[in-house]
């Protein structure tokens, strides 16, 4: 709770979507092209998540699940989130990086919502083919992440539980996109950061052209950057017009 | 009177009232014109159906100003009005001072007499507390600053009357006018005429004590204000209050302010200062929203009997007499009023909107003035004819300031950019709490606690007097009243709070105010505990948006203790209570829906205990084995087998 003596809205039914939410998913009843999974236990404190997902709530086509909002008690309803995992082309999960992790209440939303012969295994297919974009957030630079740096591994490494997650329900895993440094972060920084997860997010709201190597980047912040530095020369661009 | 004739009166005054004001509301222009509207209609000079009496009445009537100056002063708790005193003084005393000196230099080069002017230049300087509070309330801009400031001023020239009354004495043609004082002060220390009565038996003259045995009794009578008001009011109201009574709350809350208004007119003070140091002293206690919703409509029926009479009292045969000097003194005096406050507002550093709002509402005479010039006329300060002259002046004046405040609104301020005044943070804003509780019982204390361990805010009503003494003990903000009262629920803030918890224990008293607060405060989000499954549904059907059954959580603790007791890990019962929560409070919500058929509605209530019984097996069953089917590896075992073998 923050100092302003705001007033948390009430809960509503556990295990039911919130209302806004509700709202929001009836508005873009067109079904959503991301789904977009947030979780921070702390979020009223949070400053890099809170920027980069009010961003996301302005984008059309993106619908924003607030986990911790959602699930305060652990309650996951396994047929809800299904139902949502179903409806959309493309999966984003947004978190800090705890302990080179996620927080716990995403891992046990995939211990039950993951489930075997829905997400995985001979009968599993309904993930089939969706596109699945980790989001992190870490307090330390970049530089603090690789064979040389204090964390010792690159994030991909460090995700590779959650790309393995991935690829056994034959999801499409994309170079995980990161802002790093949160801690000593300037205001304009933050606003480039924010800048940059929305082209993120056009990007995963689409097929990735065939051109494009994914591979190759070990951040998709790196492919995004590379890309906006050829718009400046007046190259052609991966970005879809309109 | 007789009793005919003053139903007469009565129903005169009233339809005047009921018909004029609504309709002057609904074309924009504000209650106060439209009541002085019907006044003009009855009086003399239209329809006639008043005729001198209105004088009388008018005097009675100013005792709503007494009123209006009371709910002020509960509103301003006494922190707050020590933390103004630079602005009252400053800005009110040099309002008055320059104002004083520019009418009456005016007045005296008009009338030529120094004296003459000096009187009137003093009694013009002052502005209408009744039009210029009613109109900025109405429209909402008393925590604007140019309503703080016109507050400030205000407040400031209700102070001045004293020394004004003292004054006028002294400017008498003839010297000293030993004789008449004695009988005028009786007059005019009513102030605004209030209990005027009163003076005939008294048996305490003051006029007699010597000036600093005068000091003396009026320091006693305010401090006697402040004492009684700490330390006996209190327990007072608590003793009443425990009677349930509201009507003799009611009386009572009229009994004090009527009381403060005799004992202030016996000092020489004005009433309306006494009864605003009163509601200052009580606006800390727990009886403040119940007082102020108490007396709030016998103010606003005497305010527009006070207007209504204003608009009789113009005589408009005087006007047509002296067309040139009643028109010169109400064009001196509006236009000198706003060059000072105009200047005031810049030295004070007001915004141009502010500033504008602020000159403009205080450009007008004051009710004050009638009681002064014909306080000045018997000091023979005065004579008749120049004082009946100021007073239709004044009268104009009044009836001048809304139209003027509509002139400033509509035309002046689109111009300068602010359409509407900016509400700045003041310390009444502060003071509400985004959260209302209603009941602080077993339920609402617990519900407060949490909340103010938040640091959030709350205001608390409960109807047990005892009660709220205790916890007021502990420091906690609550108030003594019935909450399913709109009146007090307006008082205690309901438009302006986000969220209300209704946690008393009647149902009965739950559902009206649930009604209650979706009828007349659409905004307000509900919490609201229920006793029972079928009371639940009574108030989600009434609105309510977040209804919780008060035993419902504790048995499910039960439960859960139950389970683990019985040897089942405390995990397992857990999530065994979670989802047979889950799936009640659906079944909550679906059987709402088919509740209106009576027979689907006991079909259905079948239908969910299988459901129920149906939903308890799974859960038993999914958790006999490892867990949840996402822990759950049956299936993916089979497969690792499947493919292995």
């Amino acid at each position: 709770m923050d100092s302003t003596g705001e007033v948390p809205e009430a809960g509503a039914v556990a295990g039911e979507m919130r209302q806004d939410e509700a709202r929001r998913g009836g508005r873009e009843q067109s079904a959503p092209q991301v789904l977009l999974l947030f979780a921070h236990p702390a979020y009223e404190r949070s400053r890099a998540n809170r920027a980069l997902l009010e961003a996301a709530r302005t984008l059309p086509g993106v619908l924003v699940h607030d986990l911790y909002e959602t699930y305060p008690d652990f309650g996951i309803d396994v047929a809800a989130e299904q139902r949502l995992l179903a409806a959309a082309p493309a999966v984003v999960l947004q978190h800090p990086l705890y302990w080179y992790s996620a927080p716990a209440l995403v891992k046990e939303w995939l211990d039950l919502v993951l489930q075997h012969g829905w997400a995985y295994g001979h009968q599993g297919h309904a993930l089939d083919g969706k596109r699945l974009l980790s989001v992190v957030t870490a307090g330390g630079p970049r530089s603090a992440y690789g064979s040389t740096g204090a964390n010792r591994f690159t994030l991909p490494e460090l995700l590779r539980p959650f790309e393995q997650t991935a690829r056994l329900c034959r999801m499409h895993w994309l170079p995980p996109f990161a802002v790093t440094g949160v801690h000593g972060m300037s205001d304009a920084e933050l606003e480039a950061s924010v800048a940059l997860y929305l082209e993120a997010l056009s990007f995963v709201s689409g097929e990735a052209p065939a051109e494009v190597d994914l591979a190759s980047h070990e951040l998709l912040n790196d492919l995004l950057e590379g890309d906006a530095a050829r718009r400046r020369r007046g190259e052609p661009s991966i970005r879809r017009e309109g | 009177m007789h009793g005919q004739e003053f139903f007469t009166q009565a129903f005169v005054y009233l339809l005047a009232g009921v018909v004029s004001v609504p309709i002057a509301k609904r074309l924009g222009l504000g209650s106060v014109l439209g009541y002085l509207i019907a006044g003009v209609a009855i009086g003399p000079f239209a329809l006639g159906l008043v005729a001198e009496e209105g004088e009388d009445v008018l005097h009675f009537a100013e005792f709503g100003v007494v009123m209006m100056l009371f709910l002020i002063g509960l509103e301003l708790r006494p922190q707050r009005l020590w933390r103004m005193r630079a602005q009252i003084l400053g800005l009110g005393g040099v309002q008055i001072l320059l104002s004083a000196v520019l009418l009456g230099a005016a007045a005296w080069l008009a009338f030529g007499d120094l004296r003459q002017g000096i009187a009137i230049g003093l009694v013009l300087a002052l502005s209408s507390t009744a039009i210029v509070l009613q109109t900025m309330q109405e429209k909402g801009l008393m925590s604007t600053e140019a309503g703080e400031s016109s507050f400030s001023v205000l407040l400031a020239q209700d102070i001045a009357v004293i020394p004004m009354l003292a004054m006028l004495p002294l400017l008498a043609l003839r010297g000293g006018g030993d004789g008449a004082p004695t009988h005028a002060s009786g007059h005019a220390a009513d102030g605004h005429g209030a209990a005027e009565g009163a003076h005939a038996g008294s048996a305490f003259a003051i006029e007699s004590l010597p000036i600093w045995g005068r000091g003396l009794v009026v320091f006693a009578a305010v401090a006697l204000i402040f004492v009684a008001g700490r330390y006996l009011l209190r327990p007072v109201f608590r003793f009443i209050a425990r009677a349930r009574l509201r009507e003799i709350f009611t009386g009572a809350a009229l009994l004090l302010v009527i009381g403060i208004a005799l004992l202030m007119a016996q000092v020489g003070l004005s009433p309306a200062l006494g009864t605003f140091l009163a509601g200052v002293v009580l606006a800390n206690s727990e009886y403040r929203h119940e007082l102020e919703s108490s007396v709030e409509p016998f103010k606003g029926l005497l305010l527009g009997l006070f207007f209504i009479s204003v608009g009789a009292a113009v005589d408009f045969e005087l006007v047509g007499g002296a067309l040139t000097t009643v028109a010169g003194a109400v064009v001196v005096l509006v236009v000198a009023k706003i060059a000072v406050l105009l200047l005031l507002a810049r030295f004070f550093r007001l915004g141009l909107d502010q500033a504008l709002l602020f000159a403009f509402s205080l450009a007008q005479g004051s009710e004050f003035a009638f009681v002064l010039f014909s306080f000045a006329v018997q000091s023979q300060v005065l004579p008749a004819e120049l004082a009946e002259t100021m007073v239709a002046a004044v009268a104009l004046s009044m009836a001048l300031t809304p139209l003027l405040m509509l002139f400033a609104e509509r035309v002046l301020l689109p111009r300068v950019g602010t359409a509407e005044a900016e509400e700045r943070e003041s310390d009444v804003e502060d003071d509400e709490a985004p959260v209302l509780i209603a009941g602080f019982g077993r339920v609402g204390q617990i519900v407060e606690r949490l909340l103010t361990a938040q640091g959030i805010r709350s205001t608390v009503l409960d109807f047990d007097s005892d009660q709220v003494e205790l916890l007021r003990g502990f420091g906690n903000e609550v108030y003594y009243g019935d909450a399913t009262r709109l009146d007090l629920l307006r008082a205690a803030g309901a438009e302006r709070a986000r969220l209300i918890v209704l946690a008393v224990d009647r149902p009965a008293t739950q559902l009206k105010l649930v009604h209650r607060i979706r009828e007349h405060f659409p905004h307000l989000r509900i919490v609201a505990r229920a006793r029972s499954r079928t009371d639940a549904y009574d108030l989600i059907d009434a609105g309510a948006d977040d209804v919780f059954r008060e035993t419902f959580d504790s048995a499910l603790q039960m439960g859960i203790r139950s389970l683990e007791r019985l040897g089942v890990r405390s995990y397992r019962a857990h999530r065994l209570a979670r989802a047979f929560r889950q799936f009640d409070e659906k079944s909550l919500r679906r059987l709402l829906q088919l509740r209106k058929d009576r027979t689907a509605y006991v079909g259905a209530a079948r239908r969910q205990r299988e459901d129920l019984a149906l939903v308890l097996e799974r859960d038993v069953e999914l958790l006999r084995d490892p867990g949840d089917p996402g822990w759950d590896v049956e299936s993916l075992a089979a497969e690792s087998r499947e493919g292995s073998g």
